[in-house]
C-alpha cells in the first residue's frame, strides 16, 4: 500500500531546515502560522486559509518589507505545507481514535 | 505569477510543470505526489484523480479542478461520472466507499478538521483503514498543490492543453 510517511517527513525537513534564503525562524513560523509580524502574518494566514484570495498587492507588501522573491517563495511554500500538514495530522489522529490503533 | 515567469519565460510548459522545475532542491514534492497518486492502493488511479479534482473543487482552485477532472475522465473513460461528482457528490453514480471518502476529504479540506465520527462513517460505508490513509495522502498532496497554484496564479489552459496534460499524467505520473 502507498505510504507517504517518510516522504512527508523529508519534505517538511527540507523546507524548514534545508538550504534557503529565508531564515529557518521565519520558515518555521510561516509553517506554524504563529508568532509572525506584519506584513508576513496576513499573507501567511491567507495562504493557509484562503489561498485563492492572495493578490499581487499582498506579495507587494512583502517586497516592500525588504523580502526577496526567493524568500517570499520559501515563506509561501512553508505556509502551504504547514497548513496541509495540520489537516493531514488531524485526520490521522481521527483515524487512530476511530480504530483504536496508532 | 511572480517568480516563475521570469525563470521560464519562452518555454511552452504549463504552470504546474514550471513550479515542479523551480528550485527543486527546496520544494520537491513530486516523489510524494507520485506515491500518493500512483503508488500501490486499493483505490484506482481514476479514483485518486477524482479525489484530487474534488479536493481542488473544495479549495476553488480552478487550474487543478480542470487538470484532474480531465485526468480522471481519461482514466475512468467515463466523463459523465466525473462531471456528476464534481457537480453534486450526493447524487453522483459512485460506490458508497468512494462517496463517503470524498465527503470526508471535502470536510477536511474546507474545515481543516475531521473527527472520529467522520472517519467511522467512512469505515461504515465500506472503505478500509488503509484506503482512508491512502486518501489522506492524496488530500495532503493537493492541499499543498492547490495553495501554490492559487498563490502563483496558475493559468487555466485551453482544453487541448489540459487534455495533453492529462495524457501525460496518466502515462508518466508526477515525477
Amino acid at each position: 500500500m502507498s505510504d507517504i510517511t517518510s516522504l512527508h517527513s523529508s519534505l517538511v525537513a527540507r523546507v524548514l531546515e534545508g538550504e534557503g534564503q529565508a531564515s529557518p525562524e521565519i520558515r518555521r513560523t510561516a509553517f506554524d502560522n504563529e508568532r509572525l509580524a506584519e506584513p508576513v502574518r496576513t499573507v501567511v494566514d491567507k495562504v493557509a486559509h484562503r489561498a485563492r484570495m492572495v493578490t499581487d498587492a499582498d506579495i507587494g507588501t512583502l517586497r516592500k518589507a525588504g523580502l526577496s522573491e526567493d524568500q517570499i517563495y520559501e515563506i509561501v511554500v512553508c505556509a502551504a505545507i504547514g497548513q496541509a500538514t495540520r489537516q493531514y495530522q488531524n485526520a490521522l489522529a481521527a483515524l487512530s481514535a476511530a480504530t483504536g490503533r496508532n | 505569477m511572480f517568480v516563475l515567469i521570469r525563470v521560464f519565460s519562452g518555454h511552452p510548459v504549463v504552470d504546474a510543470v514550471k513550479l515542479a522545475l523551480y528550485r527543486p532542491s527546496f520544494y520537491r514534492a513530486g516523489g510524494l505526489t507520485q506515491e500518493a497518486m500512483r503508488g500501490p492502493s486499493d483505490w484506482s488511479v481514476a479514483d485518486r484523480e477524482l479525489m484530487a479534482a474534488y479536493i481542488s473543487k473544495m479549495n476553488e482552485t480552478e487550474f487543478c479542478v480542470a487538470a484532474h477532472t480531465a485526468t480522471s475522465v481519461l482514466a475512468y473513460n467515463d466523463g459523465a461520472k466525473v462531471s456528476a461528482t464534481v457537480a453534486d457528490l450526493e447524487t453522483a453514480p459512485l460506490g458508497e466507499p468512494l462517496r463517503a471518502t470524498l465527503r470526508m476529504l471535502g470536510k477536511l479540506t474546507r474545515e481543516s478538521n475531521v473527527d472520529a465520527d467522520d472517519i467511522r462513517r467512512v469505515l461504515a460505508a465500506g472503505a478500509s483503514e488503509q484506503q482512508i490513509k491512502d486518501a489522506l495522502a492524496v488530500a495532503f498532496a493537493f492541499n499543498v498543490t492547490d495553495r501554490l497554484a492559487d498563490v502563483f496564479d496558475f493559468a487555466v489552459d485551453d482544453p487541448a492543453a489540459i487534455n495533453a496534460g492529462a495524457k501525460y499524467l496518466l502515462a508518466r505520473g508526477y515525477r
